[in-house]
């Protein structure tokens, strides 16, 4: 066994544990932490796989961004895990089923042809950059795609606001520009008292 | 060199690239232990005096064996877990809060040789690893069981998720024009121009055509490192000292490691984005890696002169300032650039 693959086997263990953990652990806190260690794991893997670009962008987007999101609502929330439990062995059945077919499509998705790549096309050379060829790529022949991801995530992000916006509340609110520019002659009298002599 | 390289061979034989490796790491993280010790010291020489106070004088000639003193004391303290907190968690978040300010390091050029790990996409790196850094504080925060500290671990997370953006478009325009995520080139790119031509260097540097930029940069990267003025996750008169207010010895000073290793941090990327680097200021001047250290050191006084001369910002103007102002000025000036550099005008080629 050469050094890349017992890395390669070190750094799966370390995944598979983690998701293992995600969906195990009683504490939300807990999980949302294994899910990030799968993120990192992940990327290390895609490391191995000469995929530096897609490696740090999982790195920066979901471990900088997505979970830490992600841990601040989970730490707030207030979970009865007794409650969660109850219907488990109820549930149990459908979710495995759904599992399944999950695990099913997902095989025949990386089964199929367009997955195979000839081993000779996978070696990338030395000296290429592939941040410049993904940049590339994106602004020549996916240029619609990559727009259309963009207008979709846009959307989603007015229907999370929509959704969720509940009106103004009726809050006495202060306009940070009016209060920089306050003077000390708008807002103190200064009144001259004559001393009170008995 | 070659004589050092084939002796280390000689004695390690297949082993000696990972030993090399070993030894340089040790040769950045020792000075910059080093550093961060002296960097406290100056901190407190260089608030004192602008406060007209004398500052540390006890410890050794003029207080400079003041911070080793504070160092051995923290070793020797107790570290206590409060009751009800999540044990594992808490002893976890030190580290997550260190290591990200320690691996950094790694792809921070000194000068255009000079360098543990020379990786094409090394400006990338960094935004992923100092992304990490704000989950020692969260996690700290939440793991403590204790109100003060998980108020302050939020606030810290929110400005530092907040800044994150305006940080990393300022990063943006100064890719755009060197046209490379590799740090040497991008130090390299700013030796060129009709100034550098003139032998007046350090006007052809990244800061002067991207001024509001690298205002931007400086100012979020002061937000970022929660500083003053934007310190409101520590906050003493509000909030005691936020997220590790329940940290004791050497875990609160694993924190305060990380904090400090973190100022150096963005003063190093400050220099090599915006002032050049190694780069000499004028012709005349050999290049060198002291032109570094010299920048680096005048970042790291900017930050402690913020702190001695600004009031502590209210937290809605915080989150002002980072969505509202800084945000759209971005986009503008990312705009701005890249119009720039696609009309006759452009002083990148």
């Amino acid at each position: 066994m050469d050094f890349q693959t017992a890395v390669f086997f070190f750094l799966s263990a370390i995944l598979v544990f983690a998701a293992l953990r995600v969906i195990t652990a009683r504490n939300p806190v807990y999980a949302a932490l294994h899910l990030m260690l799968a993120f990192f794991t992940t990327g290390g893997l895609w490391l191995m796989l000469q995929a530096e670009f897609l490696a740090i962008a999982l790195i920066v987007v979901y471990v900088g961004a997505v979970m830490v999101l992600f841990l601040f609502v989970v730490m707030m929330l207030d979970i009865n895990i007794d409650r969660i439990r109850e219907g488990f062995w109820r549930y149990l059945p459908l979710g495995a089923v759904l599992g399944l077919v999950m695990v099913l499509e997902m095989g025949l998705v990386l089964g199929s042809k367009y997955f195979q790549v000839p081993i000779s096309e996978v070696v990338v050379p030395a000296g290429v950059s592939n941040t410049k060829e993904i940049g590339a790529l994106l602004v020549t022949d996916y240029v619609f795609p990559f727009e259309l991801a963009a207008v979709i995530l846009l959307v989603g992000m007015i229907a999370a606001v929509v959704l969720t916006f509940r009106g103004r509340k009726a809050s006495k609110i202060s306009n940070p520009n009016t209060q920089v520019f306050v003077k000390a002659k708008d807002r103190v009298r200064v009144l001259q008292m004559p001393v009170e002599k008995d | 060199m070659d004589a050092l390289m084939n002796f280390g061979q000689g004695i390690f034989g297949g082993a000696w690239p990972a030993v090399w490796t070993l030894i340089k790491i040790v040769l950045i993280v020792a000075p910059l232990m080093l550093g961060v010790a002296y960097l406290t010291y100056f901190e407190r020489k260089v608030i004192g005096f602008m406060q007209v106070r004398i500052g540390p004088n006890r410890v050794g000639p003029w207080g400079l064996i003041q911070p080793i003193a504070d160092g051995l004391k923290l070793l020797l303290k107790e570290i206590i877990v409060p009751s009800g907190s999540s044990k594992a968690v808490f002893v976890i978040a030190p580290m997550l809060a260190i290591a990200p300010a320690l691996a950094a390091w790694a792809v921070i050029p000194f000068t255009d040789t000079l360098v543990l790990a020379n990786i094409d996409a090394s400006l990338l790196y960094i935004l992923a690893i100092t992304s990490m850094g704000v989950y020692g504080v969260i996690l700290s925060g939440w793991a403590s069981n204790s109100k003060y500290a998980f108020l302050g671990a939020m606030r810290s997370a929110a400005q530092m998720v907040s800044y994150e953006i305006a940080m990393g478009f300022a990063l943006i325009t100064v890719l755009m024009i060197a046209g490379t995520l590799n740090f040497v080139d991008i130090v390299d790119g700013q030796n060129k121009g009709m100034f550098a031509d003139m032998g007046l260097g350090f006007l052809s540097w990244n800061w002067l055509p991207l001024l509001p930029m690298f205002l931007v940069y400086l100012i979020s990267g002061t937000a970022e490192l929660n500083r003053a003025p934007f310190d409101i996750a520590e906050g003493e008169s509000e909030i005691v000292a936020g997220f590790h207010v329940e940290y004791s010895g050497m875990a609160f000073a694993l924190f305060f490691l990380a904090e400090y290793a973190n100022m150096i941090l963005v003063a190093a990327l400050t220099s090599l984005l915006f002032l050049g680097g190694w780069l000499s200021p004028v012709g005349f001047l050999p290049d060198g890696i002291w032109w570094m250290f010299a920048k680096m050191s005048f970042v790291l006084f900017l930050f402690l002169w913020f702190r001695a001369t600004f009031p502590r910002y209210r937290y809605d103007l915080l989150m002002r300032l980072g969505w509202k102002v800084f945000l759209p000025l971005c986009f503008f000036w990312v705009i701005i650039v890249g119009a720039w550099m696609i009309s006759p005008l452009n002083i990148w080629n």
